[in-house]
């Protein structure tokens, strides 16, 4: 790595933990907005409980582990986690999924490897695989997008559904699987990729409301990337080998895989590739390593959308990166200045 | 060889009033319930322990079944460990572990045929179990029988502790209940042993799948250092 550097005065920036963290969570509010449109204020109550849950567990630990709480606490890293795990839950999830599984991704996917920075795995995709895998039916149940219902709930609606078990069957009747669920299910019924794409979920890029909300998680990376948050290679790969393989089964066989703009339109896409593969804590830090980084987390999208057991695969294959990238950046190291290879 | 000297009475009586040295007895059963539990410091046998400990039976029917494997192959090596030559003696005790599991094996399949169809490969498995051919090699191998057998017992019993333990927390928590099916190990009168613990649980899929294991363990380990830090 070179740094350039310029002759003396230097003007530094304040560049720190917690600036990183509130860049991030602006460039989120696009994304939260988008969801509060399409689907409702249930992504707001679901922010509130995670954040809630993930700092009143972080002073916990912390005062466990006899650190110094506040610090720790106002660099922001535990709302992030917060933030990026609520933003990826369905938004009538019952409270207590999300307070637990807030509380697991801070006390065992961070703190218990020693908090922030020794984190092998993205805290956020680790509270959200085990509720995945928990709870598979709630976590895969998604409120209809209002381009499609037509209805928007009430904040008092939401909060109800979401604070109140015994409502769960007006939430079992309200919600519906999402564009990436309904194909999986359609296509091992062997139905035709084009009769499954005319059902009302689908339109647009990919599906009503979720071309939106990928859009604007979009917008808000690209604005992380201005602003130099977050490195161009991981994204850039990450997009690209999803484009890329789908597209070649795309030209393959299109009666069953769906145009490269669709996986990237849908799910969870956006969100993982500018938010949460490019974590600097677990992800690969060398330049090569992340090209491979990213490029494979797009390969393993496709494969577990297309050949695996659940819809979406962004928390699985980031995950599964996870545990590559101290071996990524083994072999990738680059050349020190003055030694040779 | 002056006892022999001695008349036959005398001899006799001498030998019951000597007192009989338990303390390598105590520092056996320590070793293997705690200081040196296979499970828990060794990490010795852990495929069977994490692919097996979803509940409480399913623990107890396996850490029975490798109690009996590790007493019986002690017991065994130990007879045999002045015949067996050096250059082969860990083939010999592979086929003496071997031949007891098989035993064991077959019994299971006769006795308690459910619980054997439920813990399926893993008894055979229990042949490649490296606590039992650890203890084999490390102890059985150069120790009188009565000892053997003794660590063959009481390593078996840690095993089984903490695979139970870890049962017990992934059965509790992952299903809500406690000695679910218990009628496949100890026959009829146990279908209602079944405590339900937590009513209305919805279940908590991760504590019963692999993950849980994992997860469970690391705890338990975690408890363990704990305990013994604290003691210090």
């Amino acid at each position: 790595m070179r740094f350039p550097t310029a002759p003396s005065p230097h003007l530094a920036p304040s560049n720190s933990v917690s600036r990183i963290m509130l860049t991030v969570m602006g460039a989120l509010i696009p994304g939260i907005i988008a969801l509060v449109w399409q689907f409702g204020p249930g992504v707001l109550v679901q922010i509130a409980i995670a954040l809630v849950a993930a700092l009143t567990a972080e002073a916990m630990v912390l005062l466990l582990r006899k650190r110094l709480v506040l610090p720790a606490l106002m660099d922001g890293s535990a709302a992030v986690t917060a933030l990026l795990l609520a933003v990826s839950l369905p938004p009538l999830t019952p409270w207590w999924m999300t307070a637990f599984g807030t509380q697991f991704a801070i006390v065992i996917g961070k703190q218990l490897y020693g908090g922030l920075g020794f984190n092998p795995f993205n805290p956020a995709m680790v509270g959200y695989a085990v509720l995945l895998i928990s709870f598979p039916r709630q976590m895969t149940a998604w409120l209809p997008p209002v381009d499609l219902s037509g209805f928007s709930l009430s904040f008092a609606d939401v909060a109800s559904v979401i604070f109140q078990q015994e409502s769960s069957l007006a939430y079992d009747g309200l919600s519906q699987a999402t564009p990436l669920d309904l194909l999986k299910t359609q296509l091992g019924l062997q139905t035709h990729l084009d009769e499954i794409q005319s059902a009302g979920v689908f339109g647009g890029l990919s599906g009503k409301g979720w071309q939106w909300v990928n859009f604007w998680f979009l917008a808000g990376g690209l604005w992380l990337l201005w602003r130099g948050i977050i490195d161009w290679r991981i994204p850039l790969s990450f997009l690209g080998s999803l484009y890329l393989i789908n597209m070649f089964f795309f030209l393959y066989d299109s009666s069953i895989y769906p145009n490269p703009l669709f996986h990237w339109f849908s799910g969870a896409t956006m969100l993982g590739a500018f938010f949460i593969a490019t974590d600097p804590v677990s992800a690969s830090t060398t330049p090569r390593g992340r090209l491979i980084y990213g490029a494979l987390i797009g390969i393993l999208v496709f494969v577990i959308r297309s050949w695996g057991g659940y819809p979406d695969g962004v928390a699985f294959a980031v995950l599964l990166m996870n545990f590559a990238a101290p071996t990524l950046d083994h072999y990738t190291r680059p050349r020190v200045v003055g030694h040779r290879r | 060889m002056t006892k022999a000297n001695k008349p036959k009475l005398t001899q006799n009586i001498e030998l019951a009033h000597r007192p009989v040295d338990l303390e390598p007895y105590h520092k056996i059963a320590y070793d293997g319930l705690w200081k040196n539990n296979q499970a828990l410091v060794a990490l010795l046998g852990l495929c069977p322990l994490l692919a097996v400990s979803n509940s409480v039976v399913n623990s107890l029917g396996l850490g029975l079944a490798t109690t009996f494997a590790l007493v019986f192959s002690n017991t065994m090596v130990s007879l045999i460990r002045n015949l067996v030559s050096h250059e082969v003696r860990l083939p010999v005790f592979v086929l003496v572990i071997a031949s007891n599991v098989t035993i064991i094996d077959l019994l299971m399949n006769a006795f308690f045929h459910d619980l054997h169809k439920i813990l399926g490969i893993f008894i055979p498995l229990i042949v490649t179990n490296c606590a039992i051919i650890g203890r084999a090699e490390a102890f059985a191998s150069k120790n009188t029988v009565d000892k053997a057998l003794a660590d063959g017992f009481f390593v078996g019993l840690g095993f089984t502790l903490a695979l139970v333990a870890l049962g017990t927390i992934r059965e509790l928590i992952g299903t809500g209940t406690l000695f679910g099916r218990a009628d496949l190990m100890f026959g009829d009168i146990a279908k209602h042993w079944s405590i339900e613990v937590f009513h209305d649980y919805g279940g908590f899929l991760l504590a019963i799948l692999p993950p849980g294991a994992f997860i469970g363990l690391g705890l338990m380990i975690a408890v363990k250092n704990v305990i013994d830090a604290r003691g210090k």
